[in-house]
């Protein structure tokens, strides 16, 4: 209990950055810009290096505002470079970050050296250091500063998500149809561009720059495949991610390892998991789910095999058990398989060696042929 | 020969086959839109260091290739199976996949430093994320070397079928060319070109080695032989330049230098280039001149 408490601050923090980050990620998800958040996560370090040498101070908030417009500016960027049609979208993109941050790198290790602007915290973060800033909250309580920040931005995202709700599900699954209901497509795109920028920024003190990126859209990507409701997905989002946040602090402090790593990799074993064992969506149910259309649609066969024999005089010819492989055409141990299972499944039954549709699976049968003879 | 290099030499000499390399197969994946397939590749090559190094404690340079190498196909083959199998956007799987990779491979890493794995010998690990040429070794030069003529020896052997897949995959299949086999050799031979520039230029920045000497080329001719063979140059060109620049200045890494080497030549390519380059254009809009502007229509790519 007491390894529990001491640890509280930086569990809630992880927390908070988990959920703030995943509710603007479904939507890029599902918008289909996840490569975005890869090039702002990347510019980020740029934008908080310029506005450093602007403000000269590690702890102003403006170094915030030069992070979030340098996250805006990269989007731009990208779309600029598109625009002149000498170059594709992807590589747009493989261009544009590596340079930014190659700059960003070369400011900090040629004119900030001295300054605690490490780069590899930049890319991974520090949980513990940023959970140990603390802030006076009442005469008695004081709580981290990143924790509160967060929870600040993580009220923003879920204020401009409940305020703009339709517009923002309308623009996302019609994009056409909302500019030409006058939504204003590229104004809210913008908003929400600004609002992962913001996000971005405040969860980089935690946990860097480089793992903003799988907690925004791994936890929407996991969600999808449990379901296909815009609300369900944001719910689940949210889930995932908290669950991610604390599953990963504990295998980091199990593992003596790096906070962000371990959340990543619990983000990926968590979509691993989804992905195999959904119930509609997963590969297992996928599985059965074939086997299961291919067992009816062998029954399905014999049954109407069945049905186009009954009445004529060949039917104890066709209808024996001994010689369906034949009129078949399938390998013996198949007849056997799926004679087992019509007759399990009640569609016909075995009299003297002879099968016998059974109501429902003449039913069946007349209802399949039905449907080939229509018009 | 190579022991009579000096160290700048050598890892000039290093940096420049990476250069050369990664452009001349990058061109390739720019013309299949496969750039963001490098940078998942880099991402996601991490991890298989690490735990090379986990494994068997060992820092020798076949073994953290072969890793690294092994991871990036592997996350390859992921986003391929996760695309396929399910109805998210691609996008985001290749996003997803290329950071949860990442992040395993940080996670490794810390962890290897923490717990002291292999003693000392774990120092420098960390110059995989944003690279550190000057660490490099006689024997990273080498295998750099020999890998990377084999792959430009492999990609020269079987010129014809890669430009046909590169421009016509459709064609190439109705022939009855084993497209399937030359895309996993392509693609392999791409990660062999990424793999052996990550001690350099580090995993984050890697992408842009693979991207822009082809981009820059793109922009001067349209012939697939002229391109590759100015992206060598190109790719090259900034791996010795960024090499020398990093060592002239105090403390800069060798990492970004280079990439922005190669990011200076492709902004000059996409100003300067005759007829493609934006320069040229504005020029050609200043002064209309109907015949050429009707023969310029559609420059896409």
């Amino acid at each position: 209990m007491f390894a529990f408490v001491t640890n509280f601050d930086m569990q809630m923090l992880a927390v908070l950055v988990a959920a703030a980050c995943a509710l603007p990620g479904a939507f890029l998800v599902l918008r289909r810009m996840a490569l975005i958040t890869d090039a702002i996560s990347h510019v980020i370090l740029l934008g908080i290096v310029l506005a450093y040498f602007i403000v000269r101070d590690l702890k102003s908030p403006f170094l915030l505002v030069g992070a979030a417009i340098g996250g805006v500016a990269t989007v731009a960027l990208v779309e600029l470079l598109q625009r002149t049609k000498l170059v594709k979208e992807d590589a747009a993109i493989g261009l544009v970050y590596p340079a930014l941050f190659s700059v960003a790198v070369l400011l900090v290790t040629m004119k900030a050296a001295n300054v605690h602007l490490d780069v590899d915290a930049a890319l991974v973060g520090h949980l513990s250091f940023a959970a140990s800033r603390k802030v006076q909250m009442t005469a008695t309580s004081e709580m981290p500063l990143s924790s509160l920040v967060m929870a600040v931005v993580l009220t923003l995202n879920v204020a401009f998500i409940a305020a703009c709700y339709k517009e923002l599900k309308i623009t996302t699954f019609d994009a056409a149809l909302a500019a030409s209901l006058g939504f204003m497509p590229v104004l809210l795109n913008y908003v929400l561009m600004t609002l992962v920028s913001l996000t971005a920024v405040t969860a980089f003190d935690a946990v860097g720059a480089v793992l903003v990126v799988p907690m925004m859209i791994v936890p929407a990507a996991t969600a999808l495949l449990l379901t296909n409701r815009l609300a369900e997905v944001l719910a689940l989002s949210v889930l995932v991610a908290i669950g991610a946040a604390l599953g990963g602090f504990w295998l980091a402090t199990w593992a003596n390892a790096n906070y962000a790593g371990a959340i990543a990799v619990v983000l990926g074993l968590e979509f691993a998991v989804a992905w195999i064992a959904a119930p509609r969506r997963g590969l297992i149910a996928g599985r059965l789910r074939r086997r299961h259309q291919y067992r009816e649609f062998l029954e399905t066969l014999l049954a109407i095999h069945l049905l186009h024999h009954e009445g004529t005089p060949a039917e104890s010819e066709e209808s024996a058990l001994a010689g369906l492989h034949r009129h078949l055409r399938w390998p013996q141990k198949q007849v056997n398989r799926v004679v087992g299972w019509a007759t399990g499944d009640e569609l016909m039954e075995a009299r003297d060696g002879q099968l016998v549709l059974t109501a429902t699976g003449r039913e069946l049968a007349r209802h399949m042929l039905g449907q080939a003879h229509v018009g | 020969m190579l022991s009579s290099l000096s160290h700048l030499q050598l890892v000039a000499f290093g940096s420049a086959t990476l250069g050369v390399v990664s452009g001349a197969l990058g061109s390739f994946a720019v013309l299949r839109k496969q750039s963001l397939m490098g940078d998942a590749v880099s991402h996601a090559a991490l991890p298989g260091v690490m735990l090379v190094f986990l494994l068997w404690q060992t820092k020798e340079p076949l073994a953290l290739v072969l890793g690294a190498a092994a991871a990036g196909w592997c996350c390859t083959l992921l986003v391929l199976l996760i695309t396929q199998t399910t109805r998210i956007p691609p996008d985001t799987v290749l996003c997803g996949a290329m950071s949860v990779f990442f992040g395993a491979g940080v996670l490794l890493q810390t962890y290897i430093q923490k717990a002291g794995v292999g003693g000392a010998s774990q120092a420098g690990l960390d110059r995989f994320i944003i690279g550190n040429a000057a660490l490099l070794l006689q024997r990273d030069v080498e295998l750099m070397l020999v890998l990377g003529a084999a792959t430009l020896a492999v990609m020269l052997l079987f010129w014809k079928e890669f430009k046909l897949l590169s421009f016509d995959p459709a064609f190439a299949a109705s022939i009855g060319r084993p497209t399937r086999m030359f895309d996993i050799l392509l693609t392999t031979l791409l990660v062999i070109a990424i793999v052996i520039g990550l001690q350099s230029v580090g995993v984050v920045l890697m992408s842009a080695m693979v991207v822009a000497p082809g981009v820059a080329a793109r922009q001067f001719t349209h012939k697939l032989g002229r391109m590759v063979a100015l992206a060598a140059f190109f790719g090259g060109a900034s791996g010795v330049a960024g090499t020398l620049i990093s060592d002239a200045l105090e403390g800069v890494p060798t990492g970004p230098a280079i990439v922005l080497c190669a990011t200076a030549i492709v902004v000059a390519a996409l100003l300067f280039a005759p007829e493609r380059g934006l320069l040229s254009r504005w020029r050609r809009r200043a002064r209309p001149a109907i015949s050429k502007e009707l023969g310029q229509v559609g420059d896409a790519s």
